[in-house]
């Protein structure tokens, strides 16, 4: 039963993926030649002459604009994301663009799984220090919470010049963007336990070390899980972000933002780019939601 | 009472000392300005210190608005201020601080205003992003909640979607939409803020109490009435925690989608550039004014939050 | 016809039929309610009392039999607004006061405004809640939410009230102040209650009928008139027929949870 609701999602996500792509080249179809407008709605030029479209017989100009353009510039078909994943990015070099950004992958995620750990620790750690002192959590989670509001993008270059410009500093960047969400549910799930089973733990004259361990962290399990799915992502944005100001070459920012200087003459690539950060992100969190299922047998309903 | 003083009062102690703790730090390890500047320098960058002394009381009106306009440190005044003076000084956005009566010290705007008008445009843009991600948010959630169906091959999808690093469509919405048309920074926010809010409010949608249904079953109530009376008001909690996630992402989406190109006048732009100049006082004040505008977006869906549900426990 | 609230003839109740935890929830059920009769279902967990008590609400569907309300089906009976329901959560909404609370089956109902609010104020006072209409239910204790939860059963004026183990959850001392309540408000309204039980006591003191059901298949065993003397009052639980009542359920549960072994 489990491992056919597995190859379900499995299965809806490569129908979704199919649906999305043929969406994609159905709209480019939609599109004039120069992508610009509803084919058969665009001007026909001969010459000098312009004639309402084919579409627009006796209506005058009807041209009807596409909301986005769909030349191969700004939506490429797929079917040259695909090939140029195959063919090397630069002359000179037999690498193919699919090592480039496999390498780039793995590097970044070696970033965000460094970061991921660093700020789901320093989270936790929080989050057990707020469940332990009202003062401590009404004096410091205004800032916890107000230290997401700085763009990180400016803090970046900061961070890579204190901690000199390796993988190590891009990881503590990424863990700034995962401690918030897990020390929230951290926070969340230590004070979810009912005040019955406080109370049997307080008639053993459990300590508060015991409490915390047999009592309240199992308890808030399901919540940190669930907080560790959000984190798995932002470390990955984190990781991405702190690549794009710090010079770090290796990882998927960096190429990210050099394809994008380059778009004009290869818009696939930077799409190629983008679908493997994507799927960076998503191997993420599908690590962390196998974590979970290993981990976590139960789940309050309201732990979400 | 007392624990509403302490709840107000731990933090704005803990600023202090942040505030106090920075600027000592800084001082002391000589950390280099490029680094972090002071708290002070950073607050010098935006306001100047006016003092005016009643001493010399034969500046005219006219003079000392002068004086003001030339940004001018030190300025005398007449030490009774006519209306029409006082009139002059408020429209210069200057703070008075009262409790020095026998001269007057006066904080003026320094460098304000373009870091204003760079925030101003940067907060439309968050604000744009963010009002068309939750409403769309809203819509969808509503609409795939009716049919269980759609509902369950549809959340996994949004789920893994939401593991997306958005940030990296970034230069693509600046090639659809125009590197200076602020509607490819919308674009970003929204569909940053677009799952939060959607995913969050699905799940109030659903996750009814079976009792608060079988209670409107027996009163044959239609479906509509359902959704009205108890899905939504049910969901509201999630929804405004939904709303909360994306009021902090909406400045921090709009702020890094500029960092991919935007017009000058944009307040990522404004960052970077005067970074890269080494005028990083006035970008960590032009960080400061990012901050603060995500904060009291946040503090506003807060007080929305309070206003649109006073019976929640969180409140009691 | 008849006049009779409700009727159901060999009601059956299979939940999953057909997979393999196939569960016969209720099997052969014949009960006949008169108007204005207060009929008490008990027996041990799993019965199939609160299955018993849904289907005649049209709150979960029968597998065959039929089940007829005010010489109506289930269902139209619903459409017909004729239930309150009460369960053992009192099941209040925490977005609204109390007094709103009480008019929400009014609302549904369209009510107008100064009909709506003069049976709030009617409903309250009757439950002894007149002075709580704008608190929230979190300010109330379990006992003031239940009773809340009556008057927004009844605010309607509907012909069944349908009762889930409505006190169970509530300490011994309340739960006797809440029955004497019932009863008065019961002997007011002429309404016809069906009401789930777990204690014996309960049932005795407030009914007409007890009706004692067993489990694995859920069943009707007997069926025990009580016939002590109305209007009932603290008097009536030391009345000797009251003991005699009590042991005979007593005897009939013990005898039913020996057939379900």
């Amino acid at each position: 039963m489990k491992r056919l609701g597995w190859l379900k999602s499995v299965f809806f996500f490569v129908v979704i993926v199919i649906v999305l792509a043929l969406c994609w080249e159905g709209y480019k179809l939609l599109a004039s030649e120069d992508g610009q407008f509803l084919a058969g709605t665009a001007q026909v030029k001969s010459g000098n002459e312009r004639a309402p479209g084919p579409l627009c017989a006796g209506m005058g100009l009807c041209e009807i604009k596409l909301p986005i353009r769909a030349d191969n510039r700004s939506m490429p078909p797929i079917k040259n994301m695909i090939a140029t994943i195959f063919e090397p990015p630069r002359r000179g070099s037999d690498e193919i663009l699919f090592t480039i950004l496999l390498r780039a992958s793995l590097f970044t995620l070696r970033e965000a799984i460094t970061g991921f750990l660093l700020g789901a620790g320093a989270g936790f750690l929080l989050g057990v220090a707020f469940a332990h002192s009202g003062l401590l959590e009404r004096g410091l989670l205004p800032y916890v919470v107000a230290s997401q509001t700085v763009p990180l993008l400016a803090i970046a270059p900061m961070v890579v010049i204190w901690l000199g410009g390796n993988w190590m500093s891009v990881a503590v960047i990424a863990a700034y963007l995962t401690f918030f969400p897990v020390t929230i549910n951290t926070l969340r799930g230590l004070r979810s336990p009912q005040p019955t089973a406080l109370e049997l733990m307080h008639s053993y004259a459990a300590t508060k070390w015991d409490i915390l361990w047999k009592l309240r962290v199992p308890a808030a399990m399901p919540y940190i899980f669930t907080a560790l799915k959000v984190a798995a992502t932002a470390s990955v944005v984190g990781a991405i972000i702190g690549e794009l100001p710090s010079g770090i070459a290796d990882g998927l920012g960096r190429i990210i933002l050099n394809f994008n200087q380059y778009y004009a003459t290869g818009p696939e690539r930077l799409w190629a780019g983008i679908i493997f950060a994507s799927l960076t992100g998503m191997t993420f969190f599908v690590i962390v939601t196998l974590l979970e299922k290993f981990f976590v047998r139960h789940q309050p309903a309201d732990a979400v | 009472m007392s624990d509403t003083m302490e709840r107000y009062l731990a933090p704005v102690i803990i600023l202090v000392i942040i505030l106090i703790a920075w600027e000592g730090l800084v001082a002391t390890l000589q950390i280099e300005q490029f680094l972090l500047p002071r708290p002070t320098i950073i607050l010098s960058n935006l306001f100047q210190v006016v003092h005016l002394s009643p001493a010399d009381t034969t500046a005219t009106d006219e003079e000392l608005q002068n004086a003001l306009k030339g940004n001018q440190l030190v300025v005398t005044i007449p030490a009774k201020a006519s209306p029409h003076l006082t009139e002059a000084l408020t429209s210069a956005a200057i703070i008075r601080l009262p409790w020095f009566n026998s001269s007057l010290l006066l904080l003026q705007g320094k460098n304000l205003s373009p870091i204003l008008q760079a925030a101003w445009y940067t907060l439309k843009e968050a604000l744009g992003g963010f009002i068309i991600g939750c409403g769309a948010g809203i819509v969808v959630a509503l609409v795939t909640s009716r049919w269980v169906g759609t509902r369950e091959a549809l959340m996994p999808f949004a789920i893994a979607a939401n593991s997306m690093p958005i940030i990296a469509f970034a230069p693509i919405a600046n090639n659809w939409f125009g590197i200076d048309n602020p509607f490819s920074k919308m674009f970003i926010v929204a569909i940053m803020v677009f799952f939060p809010v959607m995913i969050n409010l699905v799940r109030g949608l659903t996750q009814v109490d079976a009792n608060s249904l079988e209670l409107m079953r027996s009163y044959a109530a239609g479906d509509f009435e359902i959704i009205r009376k108890l899905r939504i008001p049910n969901a509201l909690p999630y929804l405004f925690n939904g709303l909360k996630i994306a009021a902090a992402l909406s400045m921090i989406g709009a702020v890094v989608g500029e960092y991919f190109g935007g017009p000058r006048i944009a307040l990522g732009v404004f960052i970077t550039q005067e970074a890269a100049l080494f005028r990083f006082s006035s970008a960590w004040a032009a960080i400061i004014i990012a901050c603060m505008m995500g904060i009291t977006l946040y503090l506003i869906i807060i007080l929305l939050e309070r206003l649109a549900m006073p019976w929640h426990v969180s409140f009691r | 016809m008849t006049n009779l609230a409700v009727s159901i003839k060999s009601l059956h109740k299979i939940f999953n039929q057909g997979s393999n935890n196939q569960v016969h929830a209720l099997k052969d059920i014949d009960l006949d309610i008169a108007p204005n009769e207060f009929v008490s279902l008990i027996g041990p967990s799993g019965c199939g009392k609160s299955t018993l008590l849904r289907v005649v609400g049209d709150l979960v569907s029968s597998s065959s039999g039929q089940v007829l309300v005010n010489n109506k089906s289930a269902h139209q009976a619903r459409l017909d607004r004729d239930y309150g329901m009460v369960f053992q959560s009192a099941t209040l909404y925490d977005w609204r006061t109390v007094a709103k609370n009480v008019q929400l089956p009014l609302e549904l109902m369209n009510y107008a405004k100064d009909k709506k609010e003069a049976r709030t104020r009617e409903m309250l006072k009757l439950v002894e809640l007149q002075d709580f209409h704008n608190h929230y239910p979190w300010q109330l204790s379990g006992g003031m939410q239940q009773r809340v939860s009556i008057a927004r059963a009844l605010a309607f004026e509907p012909s069944i009230l349908l009762m889930d183990e409505p006190f169970g959850a509530l300490d011994e001392m309340t739960r006797e102040r809440l029955n004497l309540e019932l009863l008065s408000i019961w002997e007011k309204t002429k309404t016809t209650v069906i009401f789930v039980t777990h204690s014996i006591t309960e049932a005795v003191f407030l009914s007409t009928r007890v009706i004692v059901m067993s489990a694995r298949p859920g069943r009707i065993t007997q069926d025990i008139t009580i016939d002590l003397p109305q209007p009932r009052n603290t008097d009536t639980r030391e009345n000797v027929r009251f003991f005699q009542l009590e042991t005979q359920v007593r005897e009939a549960l013990r005898e039913s949870e020996r057939m379900s072994v």
